[in-house]
């Protein structure tokens, strides 16, 4: 069976899942199996055949199991926020099909992903730009406190969307390049005074900073990792040229904390850029130096912003009463956790969760973004979320094994960072849904109702396959060779 | 750089790992906690939202029912009681604010349709929605009307069961209050007067000294463990020294030396002291044991709206057996301060039934049925076998005598025209000997025994009897019952 043969018997249980899922909602809420589920299951598998004709075409040797495992995410996504508002539903569906589209224009007009290296620096600057719009006045505006999207006319989006993918294409590039000029192995042995100075510095430093201020465990512990890891970094004695840039976008990631105000995201982001520091450098020390540096300056952050201190009390009191109450407070966290008690091991069902209150309000602010995830282990249990999980992580997988066999250092890094960020927006959101880290507005990919994202990650998506498709037809060539 | 991918796939796997360990933390570990955290409306609302099943009389009539108000997501349930304060302790009461009782409570799972994870998956595959199943209870409207009217105005107790199948019959307790009014400010006055307590469910929660109706466990100690037959000799003599305290017959009266069916027959508190003193201690606990007293009474009814009975000390704590308590006088159904006998009229029903049912107690029931909406019978309750208590022949001998009770004893007030009654009368004084406590247990017909029932009043003037007071109540209630 060929790889695009494997794609399309993948396909199978997904329009199965999207069928059966739009039937139990139907069921629950009016009794009766309308036409409606049989016309959802079977416009979206002719999509997904449509999808599927076209990689068959124009990426024959792809991982043949990204694009159904991204279906299937979606095709979950659409029963869950049909569940929630059937109007909803219908518009995700929409932006499903604007997905679609963008993703095969990106296949077809991206022949060769490296093309991508030669604008790199247009696209950090396109990145960095698109952070920033929410910040303009007129089309900018707030989440939850938060600058994450722009307002036109009916139309809003978030750019920070878009904005990981056009930075984890820069930082392949970038750090293709200097990866392995960022650090090199120590060629002489150093003198005493040299050895001295490297590490009774930070020791001192420490030690003074111990015994003067009076610091918690937690200050203590990030400071030693701290000093521990720039000893080792200066060790191999790195050139300040190159150097350089970690401390940029360090200041990049602490901008962004205090432009977009928003924690997940630039989590996310600082996330991904570590990840891909470790992957073409090897050195763990550099991942502790950046790591630290930025829990300090979120910290610092944290302990300023009122915003960022607010979510993270809430975070660690979410039952006070006070909180409870307050204007922004821990009642979207408390309900959450709230509404995952119900759902115990296998959840309620499919359309059974408590959503509205008596009133008509809602119970779960957010429950078709933020929350799904909440809904999902209210209707589906324990069971349901930990399969939902797997399937990220299956997907996750997979990029990371077009990451491994990938011929060149761009394609791996880019592979790699796709996926990492993919992961850690998983992690992000899901971990602050379930309390642990604070809650953030950042989307469940592919899931969570939001065009933008929805549209993103299709185009995410695309460049993995197309780099996929590329490493499979090199790595097959490889193979062949090596038996003749 | 490959090395390195597979290490951050295996610090992806570790963070996913650290989700579904948190979920699970929430939707299984610590789920209870969520659920009681006192912010957490989604049981209150969610409850509102169902329409809790009925509650029906044996003859189907309706005590408990949930009216809708408002559409949509805006509709709520609200229960209404149409018996009112007839039913108030058996059936109990359901509100969101009040809290819930009686049947209500106990049943409260199905009476809410709730079912658990595993049924919830297929149901939630058929039914379009929650919807509570209706509950058929074992209580008679007529016979509860009559025990009712019998008690008055006065404090006490009425219940009959079914000793061959447990069936509670009639469970009354005054006075009584009207669950309609629980939600209502009406309902903390009433409930904060003096000494009345009309929330107090007396058939199951009160601890009243049972008297001479205790002679009949005493007396089943007695024949069971073969230590006496009816027909052994006992000297009858008042004033005898029991626990090295001289003690008295009723009114003083000497008996001579008679047989035991003698000694019940005219209820000889010093025949039943002495026959409790060589049954002894431990056997005498023993068969309470059988009978049920020590623990709550096996009934689908709330645990915390039922004491048990059994030996208290002056803390009012069981006393679970050992030496110390003056058995001559628990075996007359009283005691001092290191050991009182206390008990509820539910388990003096009991008693009474187990005589009647060939010595064995049965399961005590007040659901017959619980039915779903359209029709099918959910759950079936069949009798079941609690416990063997004495024998077959032990049971017709006790049988034998406390029916001489009714033909020519002290309970005659009790008797039926044409169908024969057993049963065994009490009268304990309380309050220091100032108020008397009034009993009588039976059961009928003595051949073929069909009901058993329990009356007491409580804080009756001196020189009443339980023969003349409590029996003419057990009379009517027979008669209603075994029409």
């Amino acid at each position: 069976m060929t790889g695009r043969t494997r794609e399309l018997m993948g396909l199978i249980p997904v329009s199965l899942m999207v069928t059966a899922g739009f039937a139990a909602v139907l069921i629950t809420r009016s009794a009766e199996i309308s036409d409606a589920t049989v016309t959802y299951g079977a416009v979206f598998l002719g999509l997904c055949v449509f999808a599927h004709l076209f990689l068959r075409n124009r990426l024959p040797d792809a991982d043949p199991y990204l694009f159904p495992l991204a279906a299937l995410l979606a095709a979950f996504g659409l029963v869950v926020i049909y569940r929630i508002d059937p109007e909803l539903a219908r518009e995700q569906a929409q932006w499903f099909v604007v997905g679609l589209a963008l993703f095969c224009a990106t296949i077809f007009f991206l022949r060769d992903h490296h093309a991508l290296e030669r604008y790199r620096y247009l696209i950090a600057i396109g990145g960095i730009a698109l952070l920033v719009l929410p910040r303009l006045p007129v089309i900018g505006s707030t989440v939850n406190g938060a600058f994450l999207a722009v307002r036109i006319g009916p139309i809003e989006f978030q750019p920070a969307e878009f904005a990981k993918i056009a930075i984890i294409v820069f930082l392949a590039s970038y750090l293709r390049d200097t990866g392995d000029v960022l650090v090199r192995a120590r060629v002489a042995p150093m003198s005493w005074l040299h050895q001295a100075l490297l590490y009774g510095v930070p020791a001192a430093v420490v030690g003074l900073a111990v015994f003067a201020l009076d610091l918690g465990t937690a200050p203590i512990a990030l400071l030693g990792v701290f000093a521990v890891s720039l000893t080792a970094v200066l060790r191999e004695r790195p050139s300040l040229k190159h150097f350089g840039p970690l401390l940029l976008v360090w200041g990049l990631a602490m901008f962004m904390l205090l432009v977009i105000r928003d924690l997940g995201s630039s989590v996310m982001f600082f996330g991904g850029f570590l990840a891909l520091l470790y992957v073409a450098t090897a050195r763990i020390s550099l991942v502790g130096v950046g790591a630290t540096m930025f829990l300090g300056g979120a910290t610092y952050f944290a302990s300023t912003t009122s915003h960022v201190q607010q979510r993270i009390e809430v975070w660690q009191n979410p039952f006070d009463r006070e909180l409870f109450d307050a204007e922004g407070g821990s009642y979207q966290i408390a309900q959450s956790l709230f509404a995952q008690g119900d759902g115990g091991l296998f959840g309620q069902g499919l359309g059974q969760a408590l959503l509205e209150l008596p009133g008509g309000s809602n119970i779960l602010p957010a429950a078709h973004t933020d929350l799904i995830y909440a809904v999902i282990t209210d209707e589906l249990g324990l069971f349901g979320a930990a399969g939902l999980i797997l399937v990220y992580l299956m997907f996750v997988g997979r990029g990371f094994t077009t990451a491994v066999i990938a011929g060149d250092g761009f394609s791996k890094l880019l592979a790699a960072g796709l996926s990492a960020v993919l992961a850690l927006q998983v992690f992000v959101i899901v971990g602050g849904v379930i309390k642990l880290i604070p809650l953030t507005g950042v989307t469940l990919p592919l899931v969570s109702y939001g065009g933008s994202s929805i549209v993103a990650n299709m185009v995410l998506l695309a460049l993995l396959l197309v780099v996929s498709d590329d490493a499979r037809r090199d790595h097959g060539r490889m193979r062949q060779g090596g038996l003749v | 750089m490959n090395r390195q991918i597979v290490q951050l796939f295996g610090l992806a796997i570790v963070l996913f790992a650290l989700l579904i360990a948190f979920t699970s933390r929430w939707t299984v570990f610590e789920a209870d906690e969520l659920r009681a955290n006192s912010l957490n409306q989604r049981a209150l609302i969610e409850q509102q939202q169902v329409p809790r099943g009925l509650i029906r009389a044996v003859d189907g009539t309706v005590l408990a029912r949930s009216e809708g108000s408002g559409t949509g997501n805006q509709r709520v349930f609200r229960r209404t009681y149409p018996t009112g304060s007839l039913f108030a302790h058996s059936v109990g009461y359901s509100f969101l604010t009040g809290g819930s009782a009686g049947l209500e409570r106990s049943r409260n799972d199905e009476l809410t349709g709730a079912r658990n994870e595993f049924d919830s998956i297929f149901a939630d595959l058929q039914d379009k929605g929650q919807e509570g199943d209706d509950v058929a209870t074992t209580l008679d409207i007529d016979a509860q009307r009559t025990a009712v009217a019998a008690l008055g105005d006065r404090r006490g107790s009425i219940v009959a069961i079914e000793p061959a199948t447990g069936r509670v019959r009639v469970m009354a307790s005054s006075p009584s209050f009207d669950p309609n009014d629980v939600p209502t400010p009406r309902f903390d006055q009433l409930n904060r007067e003096e000494g009345a307590t009309p929330v107090l469910n007396r058939a199951t929660q009160a601890r009243y000294q049972p008297g001479s109706t205790f002679k009949v466990v005493t007396a089943a100690a007695a024949l069971d463990s073969r230590r006496f037959t009816p027909d052994s000799i006992v000297d009858g003599q008042s004033g005898q020294v029991v626990s090295g305290t001289p003690l008295a017959n009723f009114g003083g009266q000497d008996f001579g030396s008679i047989t035991l069916t003698d000694a019940l027959t005219n209820s000889v508190n010093t025949v039943w002291a002495q026959v409790g003193e060589q049954v002894g201690r431990k056997t005498l606990i023993d068969y309470m044991d059988r009978f049920g007293f020590n623990q709550d009474p096996p009934l689908d009814y709330p645990a915390d709206q039922m004491n048990a009975s059994g030996i208290r000390n002056a803390e009012g704590k069981l006393r679970d057996g050992g030496d110390g308590f003056d058995v001559g006088r628990v075996a007359i159904g009283q005691g001092g301060l290191e050991g009182q006998i206390q008990v509820t009229p539910m388990q003096m029903a009991m008693v009474a039934a187990v005589v009647a049912n060939e010595g064995k107690l049965m399961r005590l029931r007040l659901t017959e049925r619980v039915v779903a909406k359209d029709g099918r019978v959910r759950e079936e309750l069949k009798p079941e076998e609690q416990s063997r208590v004495i024998s077959e022949e032990s049971a017709d001998e006790l049988g034998q005598m406390m029916s001489r009770v009714v033909e020519e004893g002290t309970g005659t007030a009790a008797a039926l025209d044409g169908v024969p009654v057993a049963g065994k009368t009490g009268t304990a004084e309380v309050a220091g000997a100032q108020r008397n406590q009034l009993w009588f247990i039976g059961f009928a017909p003595v051949d073929n025994p069909k009901m058993a029932v329990a009356v007491t009043l409580e804080d009756q003037p001196l020189g009443t009897q339980g023969g003349q007071v409590a029996a003419p109540l057990a009379k009517q209630v027979l008669q209603e019952l075994l029409q």
